[in-house]
């Protein structure tokens, strides 16, 4: 129960009325972006994480995981209340959510919303609890090769496991890591790809390229479509909350398998998009009467919402375990950690104590604390929508140059964002994931230079990565995962063949 | 339902029409991008071959990982390239309408002359210019509210990060005439 000590000590941390208020500042700033169209997560930390250059790095990552709880918070409102969703990751929220709105449920149903999410991070809180050290005390045991495997293993999965076409994944992924090693090389000191411009001798600065890609291109997109809405807003009395919650234990079974699969989604590179439409179809095909759903079926709201959020939480799991990220956000607040001096990966347990259990504990209070703030201030959320979007579209473009200069206090920044936003803008539209570029662009010199190490160290042969038992597992899974589609589709004909016979056989 | 339900409606005048016509398609833009990337590939390649991309006694030299992987790029935008092409004739995906256009444009060309100005003027005087023009001219909206918004929004920014939290961003010479 070592875990437990460390928690407690994690909550003494927290507890002090600045950290409290920057929670507070966090939370509803978080949900604010994930109201409004045209910002996320991920733009919301990015632009944000400037303010934070100054203070110090448990202060700033509890502030900005709020602000990415509070977003995860806010992506429900808009989808039940609207049908628009805030976030990619609630699309699946307006199947029943939107039904019970025009019904008159809507406040059941952002009930039902928001507690499911604290339900999902709950469960991927405690996962992170118990296993994140487990997992990093074994890791202090890897050299530079079961590093660099497990880098492969990463990008290998984004590939063979993605859904998007494969050579628009193998495209982004290749640029993110070409323009990450852009710059003084880590390891001879010598200068690549910087064809004698001084601007590009420090190198694309990862946060530069994610505000542009992620802010800059999501005003271009959101531009383009039509902003009318019309929809509800709706209060929450206590009298629904807790008719809500009474009937909670009816849904357990669906509850605990969208935690699951939003757990498992999230720590491999799957994402709470994937996650909650996994936990909706899957809702919907164990249910008894599946053609209630999206008429307004309370579990359809429960199903989404739970994957989401467990995903999403779970997804910083590899990245403090392992300084691996599983989500785009978990790559910025990553880069975020590398700002305020901290070296990502498993020795953070051991080095900063206070950080990491900081961290953690403010996951349990942030959601705490985002649940009863949600369900207090929807009206006040849900009236932000009455803001004209020709007045947010200018001030998130400031607030983005902002972020992109503080950065490096370079003026070649903001143009670079300017560029990384028509990047993101045609890509997005073009179908090339930004997922793998962002984790490329933060992980490509680490990948390389743990390569590099294990060269030297072996004297340059490649036999290096199949050394020992457990390097060489992880190398092997790696290169599965890389050719996964070609050998799922390989292992359906042997099935099939195989079938084909013996139907054969029955025939005759 | 005891609770009082308030309607909100927002409309949109500026929308772009649903029935506007296509400037680009799709499958040309993904032709322009794998060519672009397939020359990013080709130039990034070149440098690092130059830099020196073999493998010596102690692994691989400087060049050696980037240069591969401008290979994989430029393998990657290549097969892009030839699936775009022979996709074609089948699919004539709008990759974005004339009125569509017209309202990216409107928010692309203010960020750019945001830039420019960022750069001569300083961030706050750009800011300022930004957020009045923007709303005023895109948005419609009364010009006392536009120029009250930007004066507010300017002044909140300035204050959070050049006085609370001395990040300090560029500034010009109006910024110069008032002390700071």
């Amino acid at each position: 129960m070592e875990a437990f000590g460390l928690l407690l000590h994690g909550f003494a941390v927290l507890l002090t009325w600045k950290t409290l208020v920057l929670m507070m500042v966090g939370l509803v700033l978080g949900i604010f972006v994930g109201v409004l169209p045209g910002l996320g997560g991920p733009n919301g930390v990015a632009i944000l994480l400037p303010l934070t250059f100054t203070m110090d790095p448990t202060s700033a990552i509890v502030m900005l995981s709020c602000i990415y709880w509070g977003a995860l918070f806010g992506g429900a409102i808009t989808s039940i209340l609207f049908n628009i969703p805030g976030e990619a990751w609630s699309v699946a929220t307006t199947f029943d959510g939107y039904p019970m709105a025009q019904q008159g449920r809507a406040a059941e149903a952002l009930t039902a919303a928001f507690t499911s999410s604290f339900i999902g991070s709950l469960v991927a809180v405690l996962l992170i609890t118990f296993l994140a050290p487990m997992i990093s005390s074994f890791a202090l045991k890897f050299g530079p090769p079961e590093f660099f495997a497990v880098y492969l293993l990463t990008f290998c999965s984004f590939v063979g496991l993605g859904r998007e076409a494969k050579h628009k994944t193998v495209i982004s992924m290749s640029l993110g890591l070409l323009l990450a090693g852009i710059g003084m090389d880590t390891v001879s000191g010598n200068l690549r790809m910087t064809f004698g411009s001084p601007e590009l001798l420090r190198g694309i600065n990862f946060l530069v390229a994610v505000i542009g890609l992620f802010g800059i291109s999501e005003i271009l997109l959101t531009m383009e479509e039509r902003l009318a809405l019309r929809g509800h807003a709706a209060g929450i009395s206590l009298r629904v909350v807790l008719g809500v919650w009474k009937d909670l234990p009816k849904y357990w079974v669906t509850l605990l398998r969208s935690s699951f699969i939003g757990c498992w989604l999230g720590i491999t590179p799957g994402g709470a998009i994937a996650a909650s439409f996994m936990g909706y179809n899957l809702a919907k095909r164990f249910a008894k009467e599946p053609g209630s759903f999206g008429k307004g079926r309370i579990e359809g709201v429960f199903a989404p919402e739970t994957a989401a959020h467990a995903s999403g939480t779970s997804a910083l799991l590899p990245m403090l375990a392992l300084g691996i990220p599983g989500s785009g956000t978990a790559a910025i607040l990553l880069g975020g950690l590398m700002v305020w001096g901290l070296n990502p990966g498993p020795l953070l347990f051991v080095e900063h104590k206070d950080f990491v259990w900081g961290l953690i504990a403010s996951m349990y209070l942030g959601n705490v604390v985002g649940l009863v703030l949600v369900l207090t201030t929807v009206p006040i959320f849900a009236s932000i929508l009455r803001v004209p979007f020709a007045a947010v579209a200018p001030m998130i473009v400031v607030s983005c140059a902002i972020g992109a200069y503080a950065i490096q206090n370079a003026m070649f920044d903001i143009w670079l964002m300017l560029g990384f936003g028509v990047v993101g803008y045609v890509f997005k539209k073009i179908g090339i994931p930004l997922a793998p570029f962002t984790l490329a662009l933060v992980l490509g010199n680490r990948a390389e230079d743990a390569f590099r190490l294990s060269m030297i160290g072996s004297g340059g042969t490649l036999k290096v990565f199949w050394s020992n038992g457990l390097v060489g597992s992880i190398t092997t899974l790696a290169i599965v995962l890389l050719f996964w589609p070609v050998i799922d589709g390989l292992l359906g004909r042997i099935g099939r063949k195989a079938a084909g016979q013996n139907g054969d056989a029955t025939k005759s | 339902m005891s609770q009082t339900d308030i309607e909100i409606v927002v409309e949109d005048p500026t929308a772009p029409e649903d029935d506007s016509p296509s400037v680009v398609s799709s499958g040309t833009i993904e032709i322009v991008v794998c060519l672009l990337l397939l020359a990013l590939a080709i130039t990034l390649g070149y440098d690092n071959w130059r830099t020196g991309a073999s493998w010596d006694a102690t692994g691989p030299e400087p060049g050696y990982f980037p240069f591969y992987l401008s290979v994989i790029l430029g393998g990657g935008s290549l097969y892009g390239l030839i699936v775009a092409l022979l996709a074609r004739r089948s699919s004539r995906e709008t990759f974005v309408t004339r009125a569509q256009g017209r309202r990216v444009m409107a928010v692309f060309v203010p960020t750019l002359l945001f830039c420019l100005v960022t750069q001569v003027l300083g961030l706050y005087v750009a800011s300022f210019l930004l957020i009045a023009g923007f709303m005023r001219l895109v948005g419609r909206i009364a010009l006392w509210k536009s120029l009250l918004t930007a004066f507010v929004f300017t002044a909140i920014m300035f204050v959070t990060f050049d006085i609370a939290f001395d990040v300090i961003m560029p500034k010009g010479p109006l910024e110069a005439a008032l002390g700071r």
